[in-house]
């Protein structure tokens, strides 16, 4: 198995992978150095072959590129969007040092995989502003449980759990995101307030994040306020991610997140 | 190529004969720089186009995919990497993702009924092949892809330029399901070590 997945780099790095086969790869490519840097040497050689195939293109195409990107504002390097920490102390987390944060291990250009670091690299950035006490808010429930009354909904389950812990994350516009984990329970709700809708043809991820690898945790129902169990294991997972997708969903994260939380330092 | 020679000529300054640098360009554009995007439209149209052209054949949908690449490349500029790879190969990463989407999702839509035949159909882009032997780069490509052996290359462009899987590629060149991806990587070894890249 192992050797197979290897194999599959030039497939990969010429886009001959189907859809499941490149989610696969890029989950082997996170935790596999040598498949990375195999993959990024044999993209620098596909590229080449666009050498032979130089075509001018038609005269106005350069002016409707230009036009175009005008009206489109850049992605920021790999700050997470919508942290509410102007002055936490991993806003600021430099582009270019950002692939040393986290669990960075040298070089690729799969796509996938930078993705999956943007996300990582994004994680540590939000655990930084957590430790300056604006996300994180871990909140050991006081009152003692033995009063749970029989018909708990999940969310009161995991609330009133002895581990609970509560990731509250307010957005510039006044939505909220509070998380709730338990890890005794195995279980996590995400209770948004006010959330707007995703954009045309998208829609909201979650995600739970074990190592390097972030694996779906279900896809947000629509409408601004709503109670979501994740699914998955959010006792062994490490943090906690909320991605914009093409409907459907994904099997690996494609977009910057609109929240990241680790649980690491909680 | 005229497109690989300095492309601020008329600039007063200093006029050094030197080619942009792509992975400068790169990083102003991701600071919002569109006239430094405008000279790396211009220093990387031709292989753009060409690739998208040469996968999607249909120039007019080519076009649409060079430009879906390009504002990708735009979006995405702050967070090419130059420790992960050369600039080129990132913008032709994303091109050639582009294109592929393309030609699958197209042909999702209308199960492909020309079948192979593709193969002998003349290519439209063969008009511009003057403009692209006059490049000793692609030359030395061309040279160095003979450097492999006939199923290795014929992998290797059905999956690159075809946007077949490799699966699809395997059938169609009657190898045994799981060979063609050996074929299509050795094929990229022999043309990554041929050419120095990729070290």
């Amino acid at each position: 198995m192992s050797d197979d997945i290897h194999a599959l780099s030039g497939a990969y790095a010429v886009d001959a992978l189907d859809d499941i086969e490149r989610a696969q790869f890029e989950r082997h490519l996170a935790g596999c150095e040598t498949c990375r840097e195999e993959v990024a040497s044999l993209q620098e050689a596909s590229a080449l072959l666009a050498e032979t195939t130089m075509t001018p293109p038609g005269a106005d195409l350069r002016d409707r590129v230009l036009a175009q990107i005008a009206t489109v504002r850049p992605l920021p390097p790999v700050v997470p969007v919508g942290t509410d920490a102007p002055d936490g102390p991993g806003t600021k987390a430099a582009p270019r040092s950002a692939p040393d944060a986290g669990t960075s291990t040298g070089s690729t250009s799969a796509p996938g995989t930078r993705r999956l670091r943007t996300l990582l690299v994004a994680a540590a950035a939000v655990v930084a502003v957590g430790v300056g006490g604006t996300v994180v808010a871990q909140q050991p429930w006081a009152d003692d449980d033995t009063s749970q009354a029989p018909r708990l909904s999940a969310v009161e389950r995991i609330q009133q759990a002895s581990d609970v812990q509560t990731f509250r994350h307010r957005f510039p516009d006044g939505a909220e995101a509070v998380l709730y984990r338990s890890a005794s329970l195995n279980e996590a709700v995400v209770v948004t307030s006010d959330m707007g809708p995703a954009p045309e043809g998208k829609v909201f991820q979650a995600w739970l994040q074990h190592d390097d690898t972030m694996v779906s945790a279900g896809l947000m129902p629509e409408g601004p306020d709503n109670v979501v169990p994740l699914e998955g294991d959010p006792a062994t997972a490490d943090g906690f991610g909320i991605t914009v997708e093409p409907a459907g969903g994904s099997v690996v994260p494609s977009e910057t997140p609109v929240l990241v939380v680790q649980f690491a330092d909680a | 190529m005229e497109h690989l020679r300095p492309v601020a000529t008329g600039g007063p300054d200093e006029g050094t004969p030197v080619a942009p640098d792509l992975a400068d360009l790169l990083r102003s554009a991701g600071r919002g720089d569109q006239q430094a995007f405008a000279q790396l439209y211009d220093a990387t149209c031709s292989r753009v186009v060409g690739l998208a052209v040469r996968v999607v054949r249909d120039p007019a949908q080519a076009e649409e995919v060079a430009q879906e690449a390009f504002l990708e490349i735009w979006r995405t500029a702050s967070r090419y990497d130059p420790d992960r790879g050369s600039p080129l190969s990132w913008l032709m990463t994303i091109t050639h993702r582009k294109a592929v989407d393309r030609v699958r999702s197209a042909e999702a839509a209308t199960r492909r009924d020309q079948g192979y035949h593709h193969q002998n159909q003349p290519v439209p882009h063969d008009v511009t092949a003057e403009a692209a032997h006059a490049s000793l780069e692609a030359h030395r490509v061309r040279h160095a892809l003979q450097s492999l052996t006939p199923v290795q290359r014929q992998a290797l462009e059905l999956a690159y330029f075809g946007g077949y899987t490799h699966t699809e590629v395997a059938s169609m060149l009657d190898l045994p399901v799981g060979t063609a991806k050996t074929r299509i990587r050795d094929g990229l070894i022999r043309l990554r070590d041929t050419m120095g890249v990729g070290s």
